[in-house]
């Protein structure tokens, strides 16, 4: 976890986190890249070749000036031109949670990538418990800091359910991460140990087939 | 340079440029056209801004349209008041840097602007060629560049980059040249055209073939076939432009006047825009490289002539690292028939990016100022350049 303890400016910790998941050199995709934060510290550090894909035209814009490969479009449809086995890495990152058809993507995933890391924020964690037990209102955390009207997200995701979902798709887990970030651009973190159900605020999992 | 920035709406410009010819295949040789026809001599024109560094890795092709030439960027001599066709994209300091890069723009064969085409004399008769001119091919325009580049003593281009039938040639030269092209930036372009870009040229043509001054392509000693040439481009500003941009443009707005006129006049301001454009047109156009220039756009199959009718076979030659970029408005090269060679791309496992712009312009998007397009080619340049030490 090296990579964990150099600081880099502007690179958030969940980033990091799935970056030290990666091998050098391999060949990554990333889903819902934005402005290619993940990609080009993956360039930097592991020298991997890495693609993103991206809906938003400024981001594909940023990408490109920064030397990243990217393609314009929507992941469901995207991920479908790529041969079997295209890439070492698969990376969803906090994208599962808007997507339409999550099992079917994750099995497309699994055949264009050996590995897939996916993260999301869970849904588990007490303030997000508490606050729906205690005011009744749908939970807004800085995580998920959308009304229920204006989120993008379509969908909730606890870490316990997607072990559960793993079962039931029949992928395996090779690594499970539980963290906290500070609330400051989450650039700072800290991996969570104990009861991650509880206390994380994202999940990071490596999966790949069984 | 100082007395030209008054002409030059962004940056600095290169400045005067020079139009030279290189004339090769000269008798008895001949250059082999894909028709199985021939040509001798050849000449093209072309232009070259900036210098071939040392190490030779810093050079730029740029492919035109269909009624482009050489002259990109820069002016003929100080009173010139216009500069070349993509002056805002090339210069220095601008998208595609003349202080950084070796830039090479030639006027494709068939075109009328100094290089072989039917208005050019035939060497024996001295006459011109007329119809007698072969039909020619995107690939026979890419192998002629060849030539010049091999006259130039250029190895390897950096990019090559063009739109529309420019980009039909920088989509050409990655599978005709694939060891010789680093990357690639195919603009508002297709691998080939769908039955409405081809029934809009054929539309065009016969506007030219039906004005009987055209007399079968001999009409170089007399009255051109200029209502002709004049409605093919007309028809051409149509499929150039969008609904949205000619809503905006013109609506249905009237042309100096309060009501309409109850004759054909052009009442509407879309119609004299048009009649003007047309008009402009034949001051600098030839009708007969207009019938040879869409023709070759018409034949141009990537699929059909590298891929025996498999895009993904076509691609599995490239090598070049690509861009791709389309526009959200052009309704002659539509986005769906780039995310087409996006998707054959991808599946050859080839580095490609791509993105589709917003913008209301339509097809002519990419020749209009535009600070994303400029930004992202700039930056897709320079990291090519950096990433690829001699």
């Amino acid at each position: 976890m090296s990579i964990l303890e150099t600081r880099h400016n502007g690179t958030r910790f969940d980033l990091k986190v799935i970056a030290s998941l990666i091998e050098k050199d391999a060949r990554v995709l990333d889903l819902g890249c934005g402005e290619g934060d993940l990609l080009l510290f993956l360039q930097t550090h592991k020298h991997v070749t890495g693609t993103g894909i991206e809906q938003n035209e400024e981001n594909i814009a940023r990408c490109i000036e920064k030397g990243l490969s990217v393609i314009h479009g929507d992941i469901n449809a995207e991920v479908k031109d790529y041969p079997d086995a295209s890439f070492d890495y698969v990376i969803v990152s906090q994208t599962l949670q808007q997507v339409f058809e999550p099992a079917e993507l994750i099995r497309t995933l699994l055949s264009i990538g050996k590995k897939v890391i996916v993260s999301f924020p869970n849904f588990s964690h007490w303030r997000i418990r508490l606050q729906l037990l205690l005011s009744g209102y749908a939970p807004v955390t800085p995580q998920l800091p959308y009304q229920w009207y204006d989120t993008p997200n379509i969908r909730v995701i606890t870490m316990k359910d997607f072990r559960k979902f793993a079962r039931d798709i029949g992928f395996r887990i090779y690594r499970e991460i539980a963290i906290n970030t500070s609330h400051d651009k989450a650039l700072e973190g800290k991996i969570v140990r104990w009861f991650p159900d509880i206390l994380a605020e994202y999940g990071i999992f490596l999966i790949g087939n069984k | 340079m100082s007395e030209y920035i008054q002409h030059d709406q962004t940056g600095v410009s290169v400045g005067v440029v020079e139009k030279k010819t290189f004339t090769f295949a000269q008798p008895p040789a001949a250059m082999a056209l894909e028709s199985g026809a021939s040509l001798s001599p050849v000449a093209i024109t072309y232009e070259t801004y900036g210098s071939l560094n040392s190490h030779k890795n810093n050079a730029v092709l740029i492919c035109h349209a269909l009624s482009g030439d050489s002259h990109v960027a820069g002016y003929y001599s100080k009173v010139d008041p216009k500069p070349g066709w993509w002056d805002f994209m090339v210069g220095p300091g601008k998208g595609i840097d003349t202080d950084k890069f070796f830039v090479v723009c030639s006027n494709i064969l068939g075109s009328c602007y100094g290089s072989s085409g039917p208005a050019t004399h035939h060497p024996e008769t001295s006459q011109p060629h007329g119809l007698d001119f072969p039909v020619l091919t995107i690939g026979d325009m890419v192998s002629a560049q060849k030539a010049l580049l091999d006259h130039l003593g250029v190895k390897k281009l950096l990019m090559v980059i063009g739109g529309s039938i420019g980009g039909m040639q920088v989509l050409e030269w990655t599978v005709r040249y694939p060891d010789m092209v680093i990357s690639a930036i195919p603009l508002a372009t297709t691998t080939r055209h769908s039955a409405l870009a081809i029934a809009f040229n054929e539309v065009a043509r016969q506007a030219i073939m039906a004005d009987p001054n055209w007399n079968q392509g001999n009409y170089y000693d007399g009255a051109k076939p200029d209502m002709g040439l004049a409605v093919a481009r007309m028809i051409g500003h149509i499929t150039y432009l969008s609904d949205e941009a000619l809503r905006q443009k013109f609506g249905r707005r009237l042309q100096n006047k309060m009501d309409v006129s109850f004759n054909f006049d052009a009442d509407f301001q879309v119609e004299s825009y048009l009649r003007y454009q047309g008009g402009k047109f034949v001051q600098r156009f030839d009708a007969n490289s207009f019938l040879y220039i869409t023709k070759a756009a018409d034949y141009f199959d990537l699929k059909k002539n590298h891929g025996n009718g498999s895009l993904v076979e076509a691609f599995s030659k490239a090598r070049a690292r690509f861009l791709v970029i389309s526009f959200t408005s052009d309704w002659l090269y539509p986005t769906y028939q780039s995310r087409e060679m996006v998707q054959a791309m991808k599946k050859n496992g080839l580095d490609v990016s791509f993105c589709e712009i917003q913008a209301d312009c339509g097809h002519d998007a990419f020749l209009l100022p535009n600070k994303r397009l400029i930004q992202m080619i700039k930056g897709f340049l320079d990291r090519v350049y950096s990433g690829n030490p001699s």
